[in-house]
């Protein structure tokens, strides 16, 4: 089976993805040292667990944590996990302990889908498994760290996260570099597989730098009832970002929601996009962006697309210019292929309306306060589902980049 | 006290109001009636500071002070408030922001709920500000949040549009409340300037002085319910004649 993806793999390693700029491998090495394996996390020098607690990754207190795993380049330096029924580990580990993962390995994902999963599959620089075995629910978040330390890299991870039948799982990933301004690479894979009854929710920080490269690929299957939230925070200066992950609704009443949150300075180019299949009867998905450019340049995607009875889908980009320069650029669609479904979307993107800064300023807030309340306004995406704990993280989060935006 | 002297306001280079004179005690409330497009609005959002309301002529003086040419937002600050006929939806930003925005004592932001239990609005803290509010929830959003300004300067455009019976009575005691009512007259600092179509919010809120604008210039001053019952009887048409007559004069 291993080399057959591998030959599969090596077919569609120079092919360009169908999305976003063609990035040359060739530019990036693909070694690095290895990293020592840390027990104890808290011991990683302050400057790294300051770059991973600005990603949501917390190292000194992590009691507000079920479990945690870290990556620095290719190298897995910790994961631990302090509730039964929950496994966090490296996916190499995962592999060696189950023989069965290689049903989930490449089986949401396409291995050849272009050539950053090709990367991914010939590089294997491991990635981490979390998996809630059935009927468990995590009392704290999963957290999850890939990180980048050495320069010119490029970091291929393979993620598998399977929640079991009716099992709850938060998982809270940070992905960060500590290089200033020197280009790096990231390639991720990650498959969700959320069987009948299971939540997951996954909320992922962003903090890379204006040289870096990101290429994520993100795929979900949901099963009858399941549900699956995504979270995406990307508020950091970034080179280049292309990402689409996909959400197969297979079973009744399976719910993928999407929320992301993105922030573009000048410099930074952002595709990113949220796709989804409503294949399983009365299935539903909503898919939320807030995108806002200081002057880069956003591309926002989404596409929901119902193939079954009673399918509802709700597809909502909306994008603020700040600054006269730079661009946002929103594309919704939605493609049904039966009668009876329920699909629909909103898209506006502009500046902000000079009527409603009046509006705030008329109660006694200067231009300056009444701008920074709308755009502070606008960032916020109540999500439904998320726990409390998680959704503060979330608004702290935002909160902290928007020092950054004003 | 506020002073509205010889003023003239253009709007994207079109005069609106042609020489308005106005003048309103501290303590008291005046009504200010008109058909549709004579400059009632255009004269609150003048006071009130929006840079649209271009002043072409004259002068507002507020407290002694010429704010004729000062911005929108040191205005709410020195105490003009206003309520707005149809405020615009702001996604995001919850109710509660913007009562807490307003909030002229910010040491005590429980003060909002009293504010909202009053204002029948507890339910709305936390939704987007005016974001599928009906009308009569709209303007009980809007004194509130002027509740929380205390402004000393209120300004009301049609406060009972849109609002069933059941609520008019409740805008009334906001109302009230907002112009210091249950205060002696010596008392009292609060000024109110109230655009009204319907006048109902008369039966509700004491009213000192009327005005009718016509064409830009205010003219009929007089006890506010006699000008509406004149109104009523007569029409505006009739109104205009008297206002040739008393637009020579200085209210």
């Amino acid at each position: 089976m291993s080399s057959n993806l591998k030959d599969k793999a090596k077919t569609a390693a120079n092919k360009a993805a169908a999305m976003g700029e063609d990035i040359d491998l060739a530019k990036f090495t693909r070694t690095a040292e290895p990293q020592q394996y840390e027990t104890d996390p808290s011991r990683l020098d302050a400057a790294t667990k300051n770059k991973m607690l600005e990603a949501g990754v917390i190292l000194d207190d992590p009691r507000a944590r079920t479990g945690t795993f870290i990556q620095i380049d290719n190298t897995p330096i910790h994961s631990s996990v302090k509730q039964d029924g929950v496994e966090v580990m490296p996916v190499s580990q995962a592999m060696q302990k189950y023989n069965w993962l290689g049903d989930y390995y490449w089986k949401a994902v396409a291995v050849d889908t272009d050539k950053f999963t090709a990367s991914v599959e010939l590089g294997q620089n491991d990635g981490y498994f979390i998996r809630t075995a059935p009927g468990t629910k995590t009392d704290f978040p999963v957290q999850a760290c890939l990180y980048l330390s050495k320069a010119n890299l490029a970091q291929n991870v393979h993620n598998i996260i399977i929640a079991e039948e009716n099992s709850e799982l938060h998982i809270i990933t940070g992905c960060a570099t500590s290089l200033g301004n020197e280009p790096g690479l990231h390639m991720g894979v990650s498959e969700f597989y959320i069987k009948k009854g299971a939540k997951v929710t996954f909320t992922m920080i962003h903090s890379w730098n204006p040289e870096f490269a990101v290429r994520p690929r993100t795929a979900a299957i949901i099963e009858d009832n399941g549900l699956f939230l995504s979270n995406y925070v990307l508020m950091k200066p970034v080179h280049t970002i292309q990402t689409n992950p996909v959400a197969r609704c297979n079973g009744e009443n399976a719910t993928a929601r999407f929320n992301s949150v993105l922030v573009a300075t000048p410099g930074s180019n952002m595709d990113v996009g949220s796709r989804v299949y409503l294949n399983g009867k009365a299935s539903r998905t909503e898919i939320i962006s807030r995108a806002i450019t200081t002057g880069g340049y956003i591309t926002a995607r989404g596409y929901i697309e119902g193939n079954a009875p009673d399918v509802k889908g709700h597809l909502e980009c909306r994008g603020l210019l700040l600054e006269n320069k730079g661009a946002i650029h929103a594309i919704p669609e939605l493609k049904g292929t039966l009668p009876g479904i329920d699909l629909y979307h909103e898209a506006a993107v502009g500046k902000i309306a000079e009527e409603e800064v009046e509006y705030l300023m008329a109660r006694g807030l200067t231009r300056d306060e009444a701008t920074a309340t709308i755009v502070r306004g606008f960032l916020r995406v109540d999500i439904e589902g998320l726990p409390p704990m998680l959704s503060e993280e979330l608004q702290r989060a935002i909160k902290d980049s928007e020092k950054d935006l004003m | 006290m506020l002073e509205i002297k010889d003023l003239k306001v253009a709007i994207e280079g079109k005069e609106i109001l042609h020489g308005v004179n106005l003048t309103i005690k501290s303590g008291e409330t005046s009504v200010l009636f008109g058909p549709n497009g004579s400059g009632k609005t255009t004269l609150l959002m003048t006071i009130m500071g929006f840079p649209r309301y271009q002043v072409t002529g004259g002068a507002i003086i507020f407290r002694g002070q010429d704010i004729t040419h000062t911005s929108l937002d040191e205005r709410a600050r020195l105490g003009i408030g206003i309520s707005f006929q149809r405020p615009p939806v702001v996604r995001g930003v919850k109710t509660r922001d913007m009562v807490l925005a307003a909030m002229k004592d910010k040491s005590q932001p429980d003060a909002v709920n009293t504010l909202a239990g009053k204002s029948d609005l507890l339910d709305f803290l936390d939704r987007d500000i005016n974001h599928g509010f009906s009308g009569g929830e709209i303007k009980r959003s809007e004194l509130m949040q002027l509740l929380a300004q205390q402004p000393e300067m209120v300004l009301l455009d049609e406060p009972e549009s849109g609002v069933d019976l059941e609520n008019i009575a409740l805008i009334g005691r906001l109302i009230n409340e907002l112009l210091q009512k249950g205060s002696p007259m010596h008392g009292r600092n609060a000024m109110g300037l109230i655009i009204t179509h319907t006048g109902h919010i008369l039966e509700y809120v004491n009213a000192r002085n009327g005005y009718i604008m016509l064409d830009g210039l205010i003219g009929c001053m007089g006890d506010p319910r006699e000008i509406l019952t004149e109104i009523k009887n007569r029409g505006y048409e009739q109104c205009a004649q008297c206002t040739f007559r008393s637009a020579q004069h200085v209210f």
